[in-house]
């Protein structure tokens, strides 16, 4: 017999911890390996969480009611785990399916892929720390914040080097903002490619950003930002991610961050510093941020040449495209998902804009030709993710569900044609259509695409 | 005795300017956060400050043959990007798809007609400082900024001669660069409203509420075969609540489950079904980052290696020592580096895996 855990106290005799249950079970199914494993477990209930199946079928009969009400349950009857049994807590081990996850195929090298947030699991609009999307360009480190720097150059009267002590000391400032990769529903632009939202629109997070404002810097190093109309920022990891940022737009609610949520940033997501640059796509929050050089004129740098342009009808491609417009999408119910049967459905999504504030999100269920306007929650925030709802009671025929949302400068989601009908079909970034799912009268929903 | 009275008065006046320097890049930040941040000394932002500009403003001196650039292509770069560059084996290709009227017009041909299969590098990067860029911060991809100023000119020079951008018995250096012409130079444009939030976007949507499109054509789904290509979608779903993942391991079920889901081939429990092991163990270390199963990426594929050491006894010892020393030669030129981070329990899983074919 094993030595209970806690000391000075009395051990009951063993009889006293046999529940009803497993006397029952016993009787009816007799006593095997498995069984003697429960009563041996019998004098340590203080360790609970045995194996699912102790809460045995206990002798109801039909129709008395639900088990889950009549009978107890394990989690009732025994001891808990001790606090802080884990220290830096983690999730239900009965959400475990929602993870972030690479679309296979999509690159050969793990080191510059995607890892996309389960946005058809979450809830409300902030984005949970270890789901918040991944996009590499050569790998993440584990940086040392003892180590890391921060230098200011270019058109400054003060080069000037920070350390982290340095820049949490700072006055700051903590702000919710949606960040999205430019080529977030890319994949889609000529035809449908993946099956869930996840895929097609999981290159998308939503936290609260906490940091000293780029400004406080810039004016700190005395920058010239008469002359000066552009930044570069510089990562510290092997690709040395560089770009040029628009001064002279986001000067204002630029953030030199480190922390997400309430914690430090995710190594993957940047830590120990990250450029948070609102409604701009994702490429340019340079992540292990270790570079600011304030110049007169844009780098055409590797990813503001080859890669993040759109190829346009034309054969000319669009440089510095950086705004993320107003999108939507519905979440629950989304692609690849089932519903048990008919009846009434809460039906939910997100909305965001680069430009600004979503004002107004409508939802179609019959493919676009008829719309009714869905509830926003609060707070709606600038350049952050508002989360809409919307009822519906599902007669169990087809239907194309959309949403559609619209931003305080009065720009509405477009139709991919739409869409299509001015850029062609060949671009991959900046694709911020209005998303069709298609239910089935089986229940299932599928990623479509109307026109 | 006078010697080392010397050195330590040498000692002490080296520390003396040092605190001296100290003090005085503390003192040149503004009266407003007094004790934050220090100045920034001109060998720390020469050492970071390594950015070329289209203007070259920041472009070093230095100089390197197309000749040259091929030894160092054929050593370090083919084995990703190809011989000629043109592998679309780990990354888009480089070169391909321009032609000598693309250099005279500045308008790459090929990206207007829908013939050319792949974008390539040539075929969109506008300015030749960009390459220059690139290479010198951040290649070979597994050894970035291992390349010196003339390495990073003889690339670019043996690049553009891919794309008889230059010829063949060309030397590229800081003085003639300028001179370069990039067969995409006219074929950016900033014309859009995706720059200032102040600028008018390009489309717009239309707020229509009844009676907007009476015929919903749907012109595109995913094919029956792709249903499962993203693995099974009900195990990337919640188990509980009113919208389950569907089993795409099988065709869609005939009628709806009904609200207890009973019926769901995907009720099982898949919440303690994650696999760990030996592949995960092969991610998790940034094996596959090199290694693919099947293909040549940066390094062999696991099935070239299995096949390699087949029988062959002393194998697991032999690749153990090399996953922790690190190798060069026997697949090619691109070094594998040491793994000594890896406990030998787990060197052991990987060999043992590897050697299996990866099963």
């Amino acid at each position: 017999m094993e030595k209970p855990a806690n000391q000075a106290r009395l051990v009951k005799a063993p009889e006293h911890f046999i529940s009803q249950e497993l006397i029952a079970d016993i009787n009816a199914n007799g006593l095997d390996e498995k069984r003697r494993g429960f009563l041996r477990k019998g004098f340590m209930s203080a360790i609970g969480g045995a194996a699912a199946g102790l809460v045995a079928p206990y002798a109801m009969a039909a129709g008395e009611g639900d088990p889950a009400i009549l009978e107890k349950q394990e989690w009732q009857t025994t001891l808990g785990k001790n606090v802080a049994t884990m220290p830096y807590g983690l999730p239900s081990v009965y959400e475990s399916n929602l993870i972030r996850r690479e679309s296979p195929g999509l690159t050969r090298v793990s080191a510059a892929s995607v890892a996309f947030t389960p946005l058809q699991g979450l809830f409300g609009t902030i984005t949970p720390n270890g789901l918040h999307f991944e996009r590499h360009h050569q790998g993440w480190y584990n940086l040392n914040p003892e180590t890391h720097r921060l230098m200011v150059n270019g058109l400054v009267k003060n080069p000037r080097v920070f350390t982290m002590n340095d820049l949490m000391r700072l006055p700051s400032v903590s702000r919710t903002h949606f960040i999205e990769c430019g080529a977030n529903t890319g994949l889609e632009w000529g035809n449908v490619a993946v099956p869930t939202v996840q895929y097609t629109h999981g290159m998308l997070s939503c936290c609260e950003f906490t940091g000293v404002p780029l400004k406080v810097l810039l004016d700190e190093c005395g920058a010239d930002l008469k002359k000066g109309k552009f930044l570069l920022a510089e990562g510290g990891d092997g690709s040395g991610m560089t770009r040029t940022i628009n001064l002279e737009s986001c000067l204002n609610d630029t953030i030199v961050a480190w922390a997400m949520n309430g914690e430090m940033l995710r190594p993957e997501n940047g830590f120990p510093l990250r450029l948070v640059v609102p409604g701009v796509q994702g490429v340019s929050w340079v992540k292990w941020l270790r570079r600011l050089e304030v110049g007169d004129m844009p780098w055409n740098a590797k990813d503001e040449a080859v890669h993040y342009i759109e190829l346009m009808p034309d054969g000319s491609h669009r440089q510095y495209a950086s705004i993320q417009e107003c999108k939507s999408v519905i979440t629950t119910p989304s692609g690849g998902q089932q519903l048990l049967d008919k009846g009434f459905y809460n039906v939910s999504g997100m909305a965001w804009s680069g430009r600004g504030k979503i004002t107004r999100v409508d939802v179609s269920f019959d493919g676009g030709n008829n719309w009714r306007t869905a509830r926003l929650e609060t707070p709606v925030l600038t350049k952050s993710i508002t989360r809409f709802n919307i009822d519906w009671v599902w007669d169990g025929s087809p239907a194309i569900m959309q949403s559609r949302a619209m931003d305080d400068t009065g720009y509405i989601q477009p139709s991919i044609k739409t869409l299509r009908n001015v850029r062609g079909t060949r671009s991959i970034y900046h694709n911020n259509a209005i998303q069709s799912w298609k239910l089935d009268s089986n229940g299932e929903v599928s990623n479509v695409q109307v026109g | 005795m006078f010697k080392l009275d010397k050195l330590s008065l040498h000692l002490g006046l080296a520390a003396l300017i040092i605190i001296t320097a100290q003090s005085s890049f503390a003192q040149s930040g503004s009266a407003k956060f007094p004790g934050i941040g220090r100045v920034a000394t001109p060998a720390e932002v020469a050492a970071w400050d390594i950015d070329v500009r289209p203007d070259f403003k920041g472009l070093p001196k230095g100089s390197g043959s197309v000749e040259q650039g091929q030894v160092i292509w054929e050593a370090k770069c083919a084995s990703c990007h190809g011989t000629f560059g043109e592998s679309n084996e780990i990354f888009t290709p480089i070169a391909g798809g321009t032609t000598k009227d693309d250099v005279k017009t500045g308008r790459v041909a090929s990206l207007k007609d829908m013939k050319q299969p792949q974008r390539t590098t040539l075929m969109k990067v506008p300015t030749v400082s960009t390459l220059w860029d690139y290479i010198y911060r951040a290649m070979p991809w597994n050894a970035p900024r291992s390349l010196t100023p003339d390495d990073t000119y003889a690339v670019v020079a043996f690049i553009l001669s891919l794309g008889e951008i230059v010829p063949d018995d060309f030397v590229l250096s800081n003085t003639n660069i300028a001179e370069v012409k990039m067969p995409n130079r006219n074929g950016m444009t900033t014309k859009h409203g995706f720059w200032n939030v102040k600028d008018k976007p390009d489309v717009n949507g239309n707020a229509c509420m009844h009676n907007c499109v009476p015929f919903v054509q749907i012109g595109s789904t995913l094919p029956d075969f792709a249903r499962n290509a993203h693995e099974n979608i009900a195990e990337q779903n919640r188990m509980y609540g009113p919208y389950r993942g569907a089993d795409t391991t099988k065709p869609p079920i005939k009628a709806l489950p009904g609200t207890s889901g009973a019926g769901l081939a995907h009720a099982a429990d898949t919440h303690s079904s994650a696999a760990k092991g030996p592949a995960a163990l092969f991610k998790n270390e940034n094996c596959s980052a090199c290694h693919a199963p099947n293909a040549k990426l940066v390094g062999p594929s696991i099935a070239d290696i299995a096949k390699k050491y087949e029988g062959q006894s002393g194998a697991v010892d032999k690749l153990m020592a090399k996953v922790k020393a690190g190798g060069a030669g026997v697949w090619g030129s691109i070094p594998m580096p040491p793994q000594a981070q890896l406990s030998d329990e787990d060197r052991k899983t990987l060999v043992v895996w590897v050697l299996s074919g990866g099963k």
